[in-house]
């Protein structure tokens, strides 16, 4: 019963807007430490690697916008499991909101990626298992938005995104085991649940400050974006006419 | 400091093209990221302010008058 009211409660669009603001805030500031702290410690302090050099101060930019970029596409999956299921419309809001972040993300790791390989593997770019799954991924982004684009009835749209986003989340256990079912020129993972990171503290620490810095970035971005899309959707409602009239543009 | 000189951190011991491209790349994109958002933001309020205006003469009951007086005066 409980838990039952508070599933509807977070189906609601105006609940979710009154609620979430210092959430945004506060993800946001986290992120801004996180990563301007991370960055700072991995481009300057982090010692250099004794194989690749400084070229592998790019992971701290490539592994946090990669992890990113496959996270979001599950979340993306969730929610379209949770529209298809139970109809929620902020589920598509959600899904709907996900993509400008992840799409760009998954891109950003995959021009990591290459300007790491140049000067580790002597190639911008390999057909290799990571990178190919990789750049499905960007597809399956890419194939999301326009189908948003192309599907004028709203309901429909995000019908379909859930669909396509649903049958997409296949890609990301390739994505992550890709580096173990083949042979690949690209390194395994650096953070596994069940070991420790095969390199000192010294190189991890400002990574793993760099990934919680942009999953919080993303959080604090998603809101706002969730919250604009919500204003958009919902804008014949009085609540929303409310907030609209009272804020300074 | 990982580094003797600020020459040599900029120089990255010759991978320093590839090192700022990648730091460059992702600073461009995180800030397209936060700064597009902010701007749709703008531009959606504009826009629905404007269209309230024009319709606020046919829709007086845009808002509830009672539930906030203060905002109900600004649809006009």
């Amino acid at each position: 019963m409980k838990l039952k009211e508070w599933w509807h409660k977070m189906g609601s669009p105006r609940w979710f807007y009154q609620i979430s603001g210092p959430w945004q805030v506060g993800c946001g500031i986290l992120a801004a430490v996180l990563l301007t702290v991370g960055t700072i410690w991995g481009l300057a302090f982090a010692p250099e690697d004794y194989q690749q050099g400084n070229s592998f101060r790019i992971i701290y930019v490539h592994v946090p916008s990669a992890m990113l970029a496959q996270s979001a596409y599950m979340l993306m999956g969730a929610a379209g499991f949770v529209l298809l299921v139970w109809r929620m419309k902020l589920a598509d809001m959600v899904l709907a909101s996900v993509v400008p972040f992840g799409m760009s993300m998954t891109a950003l790791a995959l021009f990591t990626g290459a300007v790491w390989g140049k000067p580790t593997w002597g190639a911008w770019w390999v057909w290799d298992a990571r990178t190919t799954s990789m750049l499905v991924l960007l597809f399956l982004y890419f194939g999301i938005y326009a189908l948003r684009q192309a599907i004028p009835r709203e309901e429909a749209a995000g019908r379909a995104c859930a669909v396509l986003a649903l049958v997409g989340t296949i890609n990301i256990p390739i994505i992550k085991y890709s580096v173990d079912w083949w042979l690949t020129l690209h390194q395994p993972a650096t953070f596994k649940v069940t070991e420790a990171p095969a390199m000192p503290p010294e190189m991890w620490l400002p990574l793993l400050l760099n990934v919680l810095g942009l999953y919080c970035l993303f959080g604090a971005n998603l809101i706002g974006r969730l919250k604009l899309t919500i204003l958009e959707r919902e804008k014949n409602t009085s609540w929303v006419k409310q907030i609209v009239a009272g804020a300074a543009a | 400091m990982s580094f003797d000189s600020i020459g040599e951190f900029m120089t990255m011991g010759g991978h320093g093209f590839y090192v700022w491209l990648a730091y460059g790349a992702t600073l461009l994109v995180l800030a397209a990221n936060v700064l597009s958002l902010s701007f749709a933001r703008r531009r959606y309020l504009r826009d629905a302010q404007a269209l309230a205006k024009r319709q606020g003469g046919t829709e007086p009951a845009a808002c509830d008058p009672i539930a906030d007086p203060e905002n109900s005066r600004g649809l006009g």
